[in-house]
């Protein structure tokens, strides 16, 4: 956005003369990211964990790649070369385990990202756009977050190749030769898993496309605050640099503290002991549970145990689990209330913390064998889950009277507006 | 030329079609014709490769597997349950009244004409690809004797039929013959 009170870059030296007339792009740096991005003054920590997100893909990148060139992506060996980081290669251990737990990182991060969003109606107009980039960036990640999970080729691997695979194989007629395409071949083998590991080193280069759009959407209308009203004067705002790269920094040594704790104390704290058993064909372990960030659409997906109508239960668990995410795609036109922010909507605000308890509670069940009290309390779980999107949210957003809304960002931070001039 | 108002001046117009637009509509139609069949060796790739698919037959020695006993055999990388149906079993099958099942099929129909006993499935779950329990010694077989999938709960019977559980279908019978009383060749 361009706030007629935004900073203008000036070049420092001769070189950087130069270098803005023939490729602006400390210019483009110090719009998007610098001085020249005015951004409310009241954002809280909730709006650290985008920066926060792309530090993680960063950290991924890095870790990965150094990864690549140590492993081998052939049924023979993949196991092997695995184990061949972790106990020979110099500092092998730590490029694993930080990728491994990066993930976890990514996704505990993304995760806060998208209820930030939920609670402060991040999605609604004049922002739809970014929210549904934000939402192509998750079903990516989750595309890839799966496929690097099965490279190590254990047991949890091979076998959570095979069952999202097989997912595909729900679809009428022509799902069992999709299947096989995607596998080349009957079961997960040699073909499966270098096209996983060809895509896995894609797809965070594609993710790191979609977030440039993300970020470019996002710069359109600037960011939001959490009184969800809009930047009114300068007086709202200030430089994203130094304010919010510094406030951004600290929360980023926070986050360095807990993840390195993870990390060096605790590595394999969120995987299965089972991937430490190569994988076997012939036998499939007890519990197959994928990792904890798919735990929620797990348990939808496994909530569907009878045919529904003319729709077999495989497909309609499969359809729900796809559609538990691509229903977040319609909730800038679902949540129709003028107000952004739960802090000014008493109703939406109790129901926003039901979803919360609801999506952990499915999460439990979904890491939880498929015992019969799990499966009901799942079923009771993924109908609350579409019962908030598809009812609850319109109703609220029609009957609901918001409080009253603060006159202006610098109004609600300062109080009144006398104050400020005073100040 | 008989086609005069095509091989006119670039520009013009005189029969509404100019010659620079049939250049420009054959050289993006004969480039997206290219494109399109560029994209069939690109999607093809990803199919079964051929030694994947030449690994379809295999052959089995069942002459050790005594009644009440299965054994887990391999066919084109996927386990197959090789079960000796006891007589017990062979008559819980029949009891039950195959058009109510949920995909109704009969014992007679999962197995071979006078082989009744020999039940021969793929060892994968119609749901989502685990291998069932229930073959191997000691394995629980669920409530109705078959086999019990730990994944998400799918119930066989002894003739190897969903039950109960999310699974759409029974377990599938691979093709096979007996190329003598003690040899099944599968695929």
């Amino acid at each position: 956005m361009s706030f007629p009170w935004a900073n203008q870059y000036k070049p420092s030296n001769a070189f950087t003369s130069w270098l803005d007339e023939k490729l602006p792009l400390p210019r483009f740096v110090y719009n998007a990211i610098g001085g020249g991005y005015p951004v409310p003054r009241n954002l809280n920590y909730a709006w650290n964990f985008g920066v926060l997100a792309g530090f993680c893909l960063v950290l991924q990148i890095v870790t990965g790649v150094t990864l690549a060139m140590h492993y081998a992506a052939n049924a023979g060996v993949a196991f092997d070369s695995v184990e061949h980081i972790m106990r020979d290669v110099n500092w092998g251990w730590l490029m694993r385990y930080g990728h491994a737990n990066g993930a976890s990182a990514f996704f505990v991060v993304v995760y806060i990202h998208i209820f930030r969003g939920f609670f402060y109606s991040s999605y609604k107009a004049p922002r739809e756009m970014i929210w549904l980039l934000g939402v192509v960036i998750f079903l990516l990640m989750m595309a890839t977050a799966f496929m690097g999970y099965v490279l190590p080729w254990g047991q949890m691997s091979f076998w959570g190749a095979k069952v999202i695979t097989g997912l595909f194989s729900a679809i009428p007629l022509v799902g069992e030769p999709l299947q096989q395409w995607l596998l080349g071949g009957f079961a997960p083998d040699d073909a499966a898993l270098n096209r996983f590991y060809a895509l896995h080193f894609l797809l965070p280069f594609v993710i790191a496309g979609v977030i440039i759009l993300h970020i470019w959407a996002l710069h359109i209308p600037g960011s939001s605050n959490p009184t969800g009203i809009e930047i009114k004067t300068e007086s709202d705002t200030v430089p994203f640099h130094p304010y919010y790269t510094a406030k951004d920094g600290f929360g980023l040594g926070i986050f360095l503290l807990i993840y390195c704790a993870v990390l060096f104390f605790f590595p394999n704290a969120l995987g299965h002991p089972d991937n430490y058993i190569p994988a076997n064909p012939l036998s499939t372990p007890a519990h197959i549970v994928p990792e904890w960030y798919f735990w929620p659409f797990y348990a939808i997906l496994r909530a569907f145990t009878a045919d529904f109508l003319f729709i077999p239960a495989k497909l309609m668990g499969v359809l729900a689990m796809f559609s538990a995410i691509l229903v977040w795609f319609f909730l800038p036109w679902l949540d129709t209330s003028p107000v952004r922010s739960g802090h000014f909507r008493p109703l939406f605000r109790k129901f926003y913390w039901l979803l919360v308890i609801d999506v952990l509670v499915l999460g439990y069940c979904g890491g939880s064998p498929a015992e019969t009290k799990y499966v009901l309390i799942s079923q009771i779980g993924a109908t609350y889950y579409f019962l908030h999107f598809l009812v609850i949210l319109p109703i609220v957003s029609s009957i609901e009277k918001p409080q009253p809304l603060p006159f202006s960002i610098t109004d609600h931070v300062l109080g009144t507006d006398a104050k400020t001039v005073a100040a | 030329m008989a086609d005069g108002a095509i091989i006119d001046g670039a520009d013009s117009t005189d029969a509404g079609v100019r010659r620079r637009d049939f250049i420009h509509i054959a050289a993006l139609s004969l480039g997206g014709v290219g494109g399109l069949a560029a994209l069939v060796p690109l999607i093809a790739q990803m199919s079964a490769s051929d030694d994947v698919l030449a690994e379809s037959s295999t052959e089995i020695d069942i002459s050790a597997i005594a009644a009440g006993q299965a054994i887990k055999t391999i066919w084109r990388k996927q386990p197959v349950f090789v079960r000796n149906l006891t007589p017990a079993e062979v008559a819980a099958a029949q009891s039950v009244d195959a058009t109510k099942l949920r995909d109704p099929q009969s014992l007679a129909d999962r197995t071979k004409p006078g082989k009744a006993n020999w039940l021969i499935t793929m060892g994968v779950c119609t749901h989502l690809g685990c291998v069932p329990l229930g073959a191997g010694q000691g394995e629980v077989k669920g409530e109705f004797g078959g086999y019990f999938c730990p994944c998400h709960g799918s119930i066989y019977d002894t003739a190897a039929r969903i039950r109960k559980g999310p699974a759409p279908k029974n377990l599938e019978v691979p093709p096979y013959v007996f190329s003598s009383d003690t040899v099944v060749k599968i695929g």
